[in-house]
């Protein structure tokens, strides 16, 4: 069934009719080549969205502190909620949650070395920050563990403030005066994401310490272990059932404690772009199959047109089977032709667009743009989604020429004595 | 050889029964060369759509060197075909894509003859007939006559014992028909069996048995004596025309 007699007889018959056959194929094709862009794109937004949430670990969670708006255990609303280092241990103990660091706000605080100065957000914390919020490190080392026990005097500086500060000399190790007490530099560090790096960071024990914030904690921050929506709902409500115990507060006070759940929102958006993925393969195979029933429309002619043909076949000797195979070879051979000139171009496009995007998200990153956010990112279909595109083809190829080839199976050998 | 026994054949044509065949008993033996003749709508067509196996019918028996052919698969039918019979159409039925030695080639392409060899064994053929430096011409780039010995070429190669010809001078002129009958005549001098279909009374007086349909019945069959005399009545007409 595979020699090379079935092949040629086929480009034979498509070479007689080149413009049908283009025409046909260029349906398929055109099918194709939407379904690529549409995935594309649906890839893109979705990267681009994803990327985004990746600017902090995606399953990371704040909670921050505010005033009571419920009346609890005869408490009257209003009530403000301080948080302290005790209720680090409580979140620690609440079954789900990852790592946690407490912070603690001092303001704006002056920086100063030799002759420049500025101010700067520090963020007091404690290692496992890093983590929470994917920080990158160019140099040296974030806060350890040592760090917070014997309160050192460090502070790991962002980027801007660096430069800043020190223009183009070396600050590792070097002493910063923070609001007038100097600091070792012990790492430079970026926001992935963020072209606006001024925030330092500074042992929470350290600031307590030295800043008379005594136990005080502004806000926490964690990470989650959830896989779902639910797990991630339920761990959010056992944090507040265990801060509402620890403060007297109802755990349905919104006002009382805020918490942000990323990972709430990255599932959720997450849930759409899985809906727009199947929306996108729909309106594509939809497109397909306008294409695939172009393709079985020509076999039909074909085989209308072949009919004698057929007949002369089977009166000298052709079996039903090899007459099957010559139809339902021609139409495959056409879809998948057509369809991998669609999906090259397809891809192509898509790929040449990223290839765009890139080159000036890059020069706009020299820029240092205000902008470091961006909605698409590698709108590509990966090597799957084209195996997968291609097998569709051979599939669609075959169905198109289910019908055509049926009919010339049932092609009676008279029809070959018969003149017309 | 074809032993036909009662054979009945009629066609569905809407709500009416169309009777073509009427109950044909019929012995042809091997190395016969027979016509079959008769006005349009005696069934002389269908007898031979019956022979080749191009067709069922109704009622009767068929039998083919001894094999009883009724009700086969299509794929056995287009196996016995392909192995017992070898079709000379009126109009040539050479495929227009493909050059003489490939059309040649094609019954061995479905016995599964590799390339080399069938084309090999079509140029043996063509040579036979004459047609060797045309192997490559196209069947649009031949003559009547030439395509006639194509096809002709073509039902022989897979070495049938019998050879089956609708109107094969039909598309032809007087002179080409007759070439055309020179090489059936020396085909069937090899042994092979040959069925001709005509409604040309010169053609069928070239034969040796003529088998005349009348109304889906055999009308006569002429034969020694009788074809002489039939012969002669069309060698004479032949002459003053």
């Amino acid at each position: 069934m595979f020699d090379i007699d079935i092949w040629q007889e086929i480009l034979a018959t498509i070479k007689k009719n080149k413009m049908r056959t283009f025409l046909t194929g260029f349906s398929v094709a055109w099918g194709i080549f939407m379904l690529m862009i549409l995935l594309g794109s649906g890839n893109g937004l979705s990267n681009g969205v994803a990327a985004n949430f990746m600017n902090d670990a995606v399953n990371a969670m704040w909670i921050w502190t505010g005033e009571t708006t419920i009346p609890y255990q005869g408490m009257k609303t209003g009530r403000p909620i301080q948080f302290h280092n005790e209720d680090q241990e409580i979140i620690k103990k609440v079954s789900g949650v990852g790592v946690t660091s407490g912070r603690f706000f001092m303001g704006n605080t002056r920086y100063s070395y030799n002759k420049e100065s500025g101010e700067y957000t520090t963020i007091t914390c404690q290692p496992e920050l890093k983590d929470v919020e994917n920080l990158i490190l160019d140099e040296g080392r974030f806060i350890n563990q040592i760090d917070i026990l014997q309160k050192r005097k460090v502070v790991v500086l962002g980027a801007d403030i660096k430069t800043a500060l020190f223009k183009d000399s070396t600050a590792l190790g070097e002493y910063v005066n923070i609001n007038k007490v100097p600091f070792k530099v012990i790492g430079i560090s970026r926001e992935p994401g963020s072209t606006k790096n001024r925030n330092a960071y500074m042992p929470l024990s350290t600031a307590q310490m030295i800043f008379s914030g005594s136990n005080r904690l502004h806000n926490l921050a964690l990470t989650i272990n959830a896989e779902t929506l639910e797990e991630s709902q339920a761990i959010e409500e056992q944090v507040r059932n265990a801060l509402g115990r620890q403060h007297k507060f109802d755990p349905k006070d919104e006002g009382a404690i805020g918490l942000f759940n990323k990972l709430e929102r990255y599932i959720q958006t997450m849930k759409i772009f899985q809906a727009i993925k199947i929306f996108i393969w729909i309106i594509g195979i939809g497109t397909l199959i306008a294409g695939i029933v172009g393709v079985s429309n020509i076999m039909l002619i074909v085989v209308k047109e072949r009919t004698k043909e057929i007949g002369i076949r089977k009166a000298i000797g052709a079996s039903p089977a090899s007459v099957i195979g010559l139809i339902l070879l021609e139409s495959i051979l056409i879809t998948t032709i057509a369809g991998y000139i669609g999906l090259v171009l397809g891809t192509g496009l898509m790929e040449l667009i990223n290839y765009f995007m890139v080159q000036s998200a890059g020069a706009g990153a020299a820029q240092a743009s205000e902008q470091g956010n961006t909605m698409f990112l590698n709108p590509t279909v990966d090597i799957n989604i084209a195996i997968y595109a291609t097998l569709l083809l051979i599939v669609a190829g075959a169905i198109a020429g289910y019908i055509p080839a049926k009919r010339a199976a049932s092609i009676k050998p008279i029809v070959a004595l018969r003149d017309e | 050889m074809i032993r036909l026994n009662n054979i009945h054949k009629s066609y569905e044509m809407g709500s009416n029964s169309l009777h073509v065949l009427k109950g044909i008993d019929l012995n042809i033996e091997q190395g016969d060369f027979v016509s079959i003749m008769g006005s349009s709508g005696s069934g002389k067509s269908t007898l031979l759509n019956i022979l080749g196996m191009l067709d069922n019918y109704d009622k009767g028996t068929y039998h083919l060197s001894g094999n009883l052919i009724a009700n086969m698969s299509e794929k056995k039918a287009a196996k016995y075909r392909n192995d017992m019979v070898g079709f000379v159409f009126q109009s040539f039925n050479l495929i227009s894509f493909k050059n003489a030695m490939e059309n040649v080639a094609l019954p061995l392409y479905y016995k599964g003859v590799p390339r080399k060899k069938r084309n090999q064994i079509a140029m043996e053929y063509l040579e036979k007939l004459g047609l060797k430096e045309w192997a490559n011409h196209m069947p649009s780039e031949m003559s009547g006559g030439q395509k006639q010995r194509v096809a002709i070429a073509r039902a022989l190669i897979s070495q049938p014992k019998i050879i089956l010809a609708d109107e094969p001078t039909g598309a032809l002129d007087t002179a080409t028909s007759y070439e055309v009958m020179e090489i059936l005549k020396e085909i069937n001098a090899s042994g092979i069996t040959v069925i001709i279909v005509t409604h040309e009374h010169d053609i069928a007086a070239m034969t040796r048995q003529i088998i005349r349909l009348k109304d889906g019945l055999i009308h006569e069959i002429i034969r020694n004596g009788e074809l002489k005399q039939f012969q002669k009545n069309y060698m004479k007409e032949l002459e003053t025309a």
